[in-house]
């Protein structure tokens, strides 16, 4: 601060000492939210687009393949799975009881995986889809934007993608998230 | 010694070797639908490590991401119309370089706009005045009898 021509300093308002806390609080507010997100949950580009066309070759001869006729007239849980992902190992129970329970379709993507320890993997956990197809070198994969398994998409019955899922379905994703989003669309679709 | 000397041989005269195959198994393309993938590449970031471009990435799907740019490109595809697809499937994320559009401007601006207002209050508060310092009175007749003596050559002023 120069001297002022009687020598004195010049002094600001009295509301100005308020500014450092003005942009503190500012700064504080802007990491509050921007550290509590989860940097690897991107932007989801598929919501309300139509799946991507895909064939997938099944896990082996006796089991069906994973084409878009499966997800026709009605609506289907897409679950993006490989025998080398853990979380996949911890959300599977969630999807026995869903296929038991019988309330949705899932539909399996064995992603970046060798048929064979797909299979292997689905003999010792059980096989909650009904249907399973091998993305062996991501194609379908980055169609779809995948970043991670498990990751599930929500289809509704014109082959849409309504909800994406990152990470395993839970108990509380389900009844919060999934099933009231299921509910409406089975009644959209009446 | 004389194990680990012959070792050393082994792995300078072979390791060249396996490493070219590696290469040469990944990259069955031409040299210029190599070298354009990898421009398209470096400008891709990986998903799963997420301050690598694909490029750079070892990550399986980073791998996957790069096979499917060169076959995009050897099918005809422009760099430009690789980068909308990857775009498309997973958002601006995956430019290592964020486009100019409209929500990005504070990303692309911000800066500039922190230094127009530090400038602006330089400007306002700190920018030394003409007439700031206090003004110099003038010599008395006695000072300027001493500076005279001191420094004859000066002029007194």
């Amino acid at each position: 601060m120069t001297a002022q021509r009687d020598g004195t300093v010049p002094t600001l308002p009295r509301w100005t000492g308020l500014v450092p806390v003005g942009v503190l609080m500012v700064i504080i507010a802007f990491f509050a939210t921007g550290l509590t997100k989860d940097p690897h949950a991107l932007p989801t580009m598929m919501v309300d687009r139509p799946m991507p066309e895909f064939e997938l070759q099944p896990l082996d001869a006796q089991m069906p393949n994973l084409t878009n006729d499966a997800l026709r007239g009605g609506v289907t849980l897409v679950n993006v799975f490989g025998s080398w992902c853990v979380s996949c190992v911890a959300e599977h129970p969630m999807l026995m009881e869903l296929n038991q329970s019988g309330l949705v379709t899932i539909h399996g993507v064995d992603w970046r995986d060798e048929a064979a320890d797909g299979k292997a993997w689905l003999d010792r956990y059980g096989n909650p889809y009904t249907s399973v197809g091998l993305d062996a070198d991501s194609r379908l994969a980055i169609d779809l934007g995948v970043t991670g398994a498990p990751e599930t998409f929500l289809v509704d019955a014109d082959g849409r993608v309504r909800y994406k899922q990152i990470g395993p379905i839970t108990p509380e994703i389900w009844q919060e998230t999934l099933a009231p989003l299921i509910e409406k669309l089975k009644a959209d679709a009446q | 010694m004389r194990l680990s000397a012959i070792l050393f041989v082994l792995v300078l005269v072979f390791g060249g070797v396996i490493a070219s195959a590696q290469e040469a198994l990944d990259d069955p393309f031409s040299p210029e639908i190599e070298a354009e993938a990898r421009e398209v590449g470096k400008s891709l970031r990986c998903v799963v490590c997420q301050n690598q471009s694909i490029e750079d990435s070892g990550a399986p799907l980073a791998a996957d991401m790069r096979q499917l740019v060169r076959e995009r490109l050897s099918q005809g595809d422009s760099p430009d119309q690789v980068r909308a697809y990857m775009t498309s499937r997973y958002g601006n994320f995956v430019l290592m370089k964020p486009p100019l559009q409209a929500d990005t401007l504070l990303l692309w601006f911000g800066p500039l706009i922190f230094i127009l207002l530090g400038a602006f209050g330089w400007f306002v508060y700190l920018r030394p005045r003409r007439g700031d310092l206090a003004p110099v009175e003038a010599l008395s007749q006695d000072e300027l009898e001493r500076l005279s003596v001191l420094a004859p050559a000066s002029r007194g002023e």
